[in-house]
């Protein structure tokens, strides 16, 4: 959606027509039936409305004028007058309507069939692919592009009528008279060349005023969701400034636009007035010549008014198709993605917690810098590049032996939560394997890994579902195991305490949660699934403390006897397990019990120990003692930590976390 | 147009919902973009000459037709048909220059009006106190700045335009068809009277239709949101299945009501192809007979049906002018609504009083909240924090500490009481005095998609880069700083997701110290960071904030252990203050949590 990303120039001549005319081919193979009905009724109403004009010269030439010249005429003469028009009307609707329904089905199924499409691929793609593509970008590719891509739809069969249409009107109007036939052969032609002209200068400006509409919602979105911060730094003032900069800018573009567009409609619609006039005048000269009856001037006159609706279909189609074709190709992109994950055959058999071995693990992401600072067109880029990439694990190399219990430690960005989705298979290293007893989860079944594992992550994501449905996310489990879980993970009781219980609609349509109270969900979800090996990744950091302490307990005394991996900084955490890992930079810095780590790992000790020193220190102070600059003096480093690509920010739904500041109030709405 | 529209939006408790007639909505949209109206009369006149210029044509066809052609027996008038359409000709001409100079004007005026109502509608939102914009979903308030403004600009420039031709050109065909025979005219009339009212009808059907679309549309664009959004999680799960079966669903229920939609708005087309037939032909025949007792020349007959082609345009057009105007009323609707919500949590203006610097003491005053229609969450609490104090506020989920805060940084007002600020009653202080002095920085620091020391500015906008690398280094922070691939620069993602979820708290406490505030509120700041870097930034900031206020909310009780005094929150009330040291030696939630934290933590 960014302003960068519909810089592919649109208007370029015949390219683009070729390129469009391709896209609409696909509709029409794909629909061919659909397609057929509704240019059978567009070429049916054309045929109908060209006719309509010598129907009407007809009745002028043989029945109005007769019997207005000898002041008499028949029922029959008028009934039949009248059962001309009629037909000619019930023609004229029958092609209309079928034209307009069958269009709109056509364009319509389209839409749907490319929206799944493009959904199920995102389901397909790996996660990696994700994290390149900006929430927004993907959220439009299945719509808006989906939209403009099978847009020209709507008016297509119209203007492969208005083809139909011209081609009968031109030879009526040359077996009629060659000589006034001349006109339209002048002035349809300007009429479509004004079309075109139009396009090709109006197509560039609507393109760049649809970049600006998005832009002036990506402004607003972007300042909506940060209202907190807004507000409480102030910055309402530059806030407006910015949006209104973007508004600004979207009203030149819409009036420059506008300016083409007020000198392009009363042009296209005097253009045929003046061929009438032309008409009458030319007209009149092959009347006394006797060269046509007055019937066929009026017919003549009529025709050109009737076409000039028609030939502006063809603008319609014209002015749709650069973005059909931008938006064609940003469906295709995604539809075309490769890096699908593959997954071998093995499964995982046995009881109890699996033995989880990483062995030479690396990984980095591709750097997404640019010099302007803006940073992040990833989007478009070739995932494979040779651009920079920042290393965020190296080398990473332990095993936990099945039903034991690993603490990962380490200083923020260290890597920590980027290790986690690598042990869950959500992405693959650059070297190295992670293996589930012995077997390397790139060789595991689809699904295999899931059945095996569950992963609690840092910020929980609610799908728009119930309290149920969010836990067990369509496994087959009954409310007796949900509740189980919900036990578990402390979370029984405000479920509980919810309205509806389990049926407790829930994301930002339904019923808030806290932060604290996600997590609990979070965890319910994955323990009910019985995991041999649970990953929690912080997933607790909202709790209170007591809580935690409780679910801990909990998690300790089941009959699960699941292999545990858990990112902690909190000693009651870290103490639960028997061995911890400790992660500085990206690797492994230190492996073991916890009290040997104590005493032989500074870094550990630091990280550990920082209340007690702080403690300590205060107390020092208090003491009137000098306290030293330690916290000048040894600083650990803390490396950038990519991780937070796989903890996208994931609150309630769409446009985020609206219920972050009522965390602590757990107000239920 | 008195559209009863039927509203189709759920506006939550939050925002007003606008109970003006169609026409009071319109008047007062009018009046709030004053652009609109700036040379309103000039354009109304241009739109006059440019609808007028609509029958110049078949005026000509029956002037020809008639003296030109049957005048004298002797041939064509040749002088006259020059004559007549050279000045047609002239006037076409004069249209076109009309019509172009409306549609300008229009244009300048529409997206002049519709920008100044975005700007003012989108300062109003960010006005609106925390808990009205929590009631609507973020979506939902974007969409009153973007999508309901566009509806308006559509109907304006398109539909506008054909409402005002339309019922010109529905006048002028009418006055013309009657100079040249009332008898048609009437016949016409009374043939489309019909369809007018048939597309009314159709019309509210139609507009029930389309709300079905935007709600299966909103359905289907939040399930496939969630298969990008939740990415991870339907990994980790394996459910791609299920959630590719509630795709299906929403996107096939989008599809079948737009079918619906459209078949309701393809309908009045061939209908009014029907009418038109059968107006065309009672024409034809009652035109003959009235010709034969010469009440009508043969070239009036042939104009009369020419001009019924400017009938049944307007009529085919009305069922889309009639749902763009609804639309755009709706729109309008929405877009007041905001407008219309009054701040509870409003700047005190022109009248508000400037804090001086320093120190700040804080002052709690018989104060209770109760959220709307909620229960009490803070009740009677009385506390002074003497300015230079470091409080750490502590208790347990939902026991008020959360509301404490807010009401300090006026986030919200207490419904009892008073909040003061050097013994200023907040609500009395300039926001602009207030948001410089008081900063707080939330659980999740929101990032802005730009680079880290854009995020950083934010706070202090103009201050350069080697300021903001000064105030990292001065919170310890330096390491980290260098560790990042292009410091400063580097580019955070969208809502800061680059970064990990501690060095998001990192950047936004970074940003709080640039801003240079007198009482810096802390809520849970440092909950994601690890507890080395969190001691040093509190020691850091300890000594940074020396002799300024500082009030904390401690998720782990290290920050009560450093603070000077703590706040104990129990069930919305302050059950125990004091320093940690005299707090934890006696029996009491305190000395309760304490323990719990040294069980998991030390």
């Amino acid at each position: 959606m960014s302003l960068g990303s519909t810089n592919n120039e649109p208007g370029k001549g015949r390219g683009m027509f070729r390129r469009g005319m391709r896209v609409l081919w696909v509709a029409m193979r794909s629909e061919p039936w659909v397609f057929a009905v509704a240019v059978a009724g567009a070429s049916l109403h054309a045929a109908v409305t060209v006719g309509s004009a010598s129907v009407l010269g007809h009745i002028t030439d043989t029945i109005i004028l007769p019997a207005f010249a000898e002041g008499r005429t028949t029922a029959a003469a008028l009934a039949t007058a009248a059962a001309l028009l009629l037909a000619v009307g019930a023609a004229k609707a029958l092609g209309l309507g079928a034209r307009r329904l069958f269009a709109g089905l056509m364009q319509f199924r389209m839409q749907a069939r490319y929206r799944r499409s493009v959904a199920r691929k995102y389901l397909r793609l790996p996660l990696a692919w994700h994290h390149r593509h900006p929430t927004g970008q993907l959220l439009s590719n299945a719509n808006a592009d989906v939209e403009a891509a099978w847009q020209p739809l709507a008016p297509l069969p119209m203007a492969i009528g208005s083809l139909f249409m011209l081609a009968v009107a031109a030879v009526a109007m040359v077996v009629t008279d060659p000589v006034l036939a001349l006109i339209a052969f002048v002035v349809f032609p300007v009429l479509a060349a004004a079309n075109v002209a139009f396009q090709r200068r109006v197509a560039p400006l609507a393109t760049r005023a649809q970049a600006l509409r998005a832009h002036v919602s990506e402004v607003a979105h972007e300042s909506f969701d940060g209202a907190l911060v807004v507000k409480t730094l102030g910055r309402e003032d530059t806030e407006t400034q910015r949006f209104t900069e973007s508004a600004h800018r979207l009203r030149d573009a819409q009036i420059s636009v506008g300016r083409m567009r007020a000198m392009f409609d009363p042009v296209m619609e005097a253009l045929p007035n003046f061929g009438v006039l032309a008409v009458l005048l030319i007209g009149m000269w092959r009347l006394s010549n006797g060269a046509v009856a007055a019937g066929d001037l009026v017919q003549f006159a009529y025709l050109f008014t009737l076409l000039t609706l028609p030939i502006r279909s063809f603008g319609w189609i014209l002015g749709d198709l650069p973005r059909s074709v931008v938006g064609w190709d940003r469906v295709q992109k995604v539809l075309t993605a490769d890096g699908a994950m593959r997954y071998g055959e093995e499964r995982i058999d046995g009881h109890g917690g699996v033995r989880l071995t990483v062995r030479g693990v690396s990984f980095s992401y591709e750097d997404g810098h640019t010099s302007d600072g803006a940073g992040r067109d990833l989007a478009d880029a070739p995932a494979d590049t040779d651009a920079p990439r920042t290393t965020v694990l190296r080398d990473v190399d332990f095993d936990i032996a099945g039903g034991h219990t690993i603490a990962i430690v380490g200083p923020t960005g260290s890597g920590k939560s980027t290790l986690t989705t690598l042990l869950m298979r959500l992405v693959d290293p650059d070297t190295g394997t992670v293996s589930y007893a012995g077997t390397d989860v790139r060789e595991l079944a689809k699904g295999e890994i899931a059945r095996v594992a569950a992963l609690v992550p840092q910020s929980t994501f609610v799908f728009e579902d119930t309290v149920r449905g969010n836990i067990t996310l369509g496994a087959d489990v009954d409310d007796s195991e949900v509740w189980e879980a919900l036990r578990l993970a402390r979370a029984d009781s405000f479920i509980a305490a919810l309205p509806d219980g389990l049926d407790t609609r829930l994301g930002e349509r339904g019923t808030s949660l806290s932060g604290g109270q996600r997590q609990r969900l979070a965890l319910a979800r994955a323990v009910v699934r019985r995991p041999r090996l649970l990953i929690l990744d912080d997933a607790t950091s909202a709790v209170d403390p007591q809580i935690e302490a409780q679910i801990l307990a909990g998690l300790r005394d089941t009959d699960l006897a699941a292999t545990v991996v858990v990112v902690a900084y909190r000693r009651a955490t870290i103490e639960l397990a028997d061995e911890v890992l400790y992660m500085e930079q990206g690797t492994v810095r230190d492996r073991g019990a916890h009290r040997d780590l104590l005493q032989r790992s500074p870094g550990y000790r630091r990280l550990v120990t920082a209340y007690e020193r702080a403690a300590a220190e205060r107390a020092n102070e208090a003491a009137g003692e000098t306290a030293g600059e330690t916290a000048g003096t040894d600083r650990v480093a803390v490396d950038l930590d990519r991780a937070g690509s796989a903890e996208r920010p994931s609150g309630g739904a769409p446009y985020g976390a609206a219920d972050d500041i009522d965390t602590a109030e757990e107000i239920v709405r | 147009m008195s559209a009863p529209v039927t509203t189709d939006d759920q506006t939550a408790s939050g925002l007003h919902r606008s109970a003006d007639s169609a026409i009071g909505t319109i008047r007062r949209g009018l009046q709030l973009s004053p652009e609109f109206a700036q040379g309103l009369g000039l354009t109304l006149l241009f739109a006059v000459v440019a609808t007028v210029g609509k029958v110049i044509v078949p005026i000509a066809v029956q002037q020809v037709i008639d003296a030109g052609i049957g005048a004298a027996d002797g041939g064509p008038d040749i002088d006259f048909v020059v004559g007549t359409v050279s000045l047609c000709a002239v006037l076409l001409a004069i249209t076109m220059v009309c019509s172009y100079l409306m549609n300008v004007r229009l244009y300048r005026a529409t997206e002049s009006g519709l920008a100044t109502l975005r700007r003012k509608a989108f300062r109003h939102v960010h006005d609106l106190s925390v808990l009205t914009q929590n009631s609507e979903r973020k979506g939902a308030l974007v969409s009153r700045v973007t999508a309901d403004v566009d509806q308006i600009s559509t109907f304006m420039q398109w539909g506008g335009i054909l409402l005002i031709v339309s019922s010109g050109q529905l006048l002028i065909a009418t006055a013309l068809m009657t100079v040249y025979s009332w008898q048609l005219t009437l016949l016409v009339w009374v043939s489309f009277l019909p369809l007018l009212f048939g597309v009314r009808w159709l019309q509210r059907l139609l507009s029930r239709a389309y709300l079905g679309v935007r709600e299966r549309t909103g359905d289907m664009l939040g399930a496939i949101g969630e298969t990008v959004m939740g990415a991870a999680i339907i990994r980790a799960h394996a459910t791609e299945e299920r959630t590719a079966q509630r795709i299906d669903t929403t996107v096939l229920a989008t599809r079948r009501a737009q079918v619906k939609a459209q078949r309701l708005s393809m309908a009045v087309s061939p209908f009014a192809e029907l009418v038109a037939a059968m107006g065309n032909a009672a024409v034809v025949v009652v035109g003959v007979l009235l010709g034969i007792g010469g009440d009508i020349t043969p070239g009036e007959l042939v104009a009369f049906l020419f001009l019924m082609n400017l009938f049944v345009q307007p009529m085919m057009m009305a069922t889309e002018i009639f749902n763009e105007a609804q639309n755009a009323i709706a729109g309008w609707r929405r877009v007041l609504g905001v407008l219309d919500t009054a701040p509870d949590i409003a700047d005190p203006g022109e009248g508000g009083r400037e804090l001086p610097r320093g120190p700040v003491e804080v002052r709690f005053e018989g104060v209770s909240y109760a959220y709307p229609e909620g229960p009490t969450v803070l009740d009677g609490i009385d506390e002074k924090i003497a300015p230079g104090t470091r409080v750490a506020v502590v208790g347990e989920t939902g026991s008020g500490k959360t509301t404490f805060v807010k009401l300090l940084t006026r986030l919200m007002d207490p419904a009892a009481g008073q909040v003061l600020l050097d013994g200023v009653d907040l609500r009395e202080v300039a926001f602009s005095s207030l948001r410089t002095r008081v900063v707080m920085v939330p659980q999740e620091g929101f990032l802005f998609d730009s680079s880290l020391g854009d995020n950083i500015r934010f706070a202090r906008p103009g201050a350069g880069d080697a300021e903001l690398e000064a105030a990292i280094v001065e919170l310890g922070l330096a390491d980290w700083l260098h560790s990042l691939p292009h410091g400063l620069d580097t580019p955070v993602g969208q809502r800061g997701e680059s970064l990990s979820a501690g060095e998001r708290q990192l950047v936004a406490l970074v940003r709080a110290y640039v801003a240079d505030p007198d009482l810096l509120v802390l809520d849970e700041a440092t909950s994601a960071v690890d507890p080395d870097t969190e001691v040093r930034i509190q020691r850091a900031l300890d000594r940074l904030t020396h002799g300024r206020t500082s009030v904390a909310i401690a998720h782990r009780l290290s920050t009560a252990e450093a603070a000077d005094e703590v706040f104990v929150f129990d069930n919305g009330r302050i059950v125990q203050r004091g320093t940690h040291a005299d707090l934890v030696g006696q029996p009491g939630v305190y000395a309760d949590l304490y323990a719990s934290w040294e069980r998991s933590s030390a």
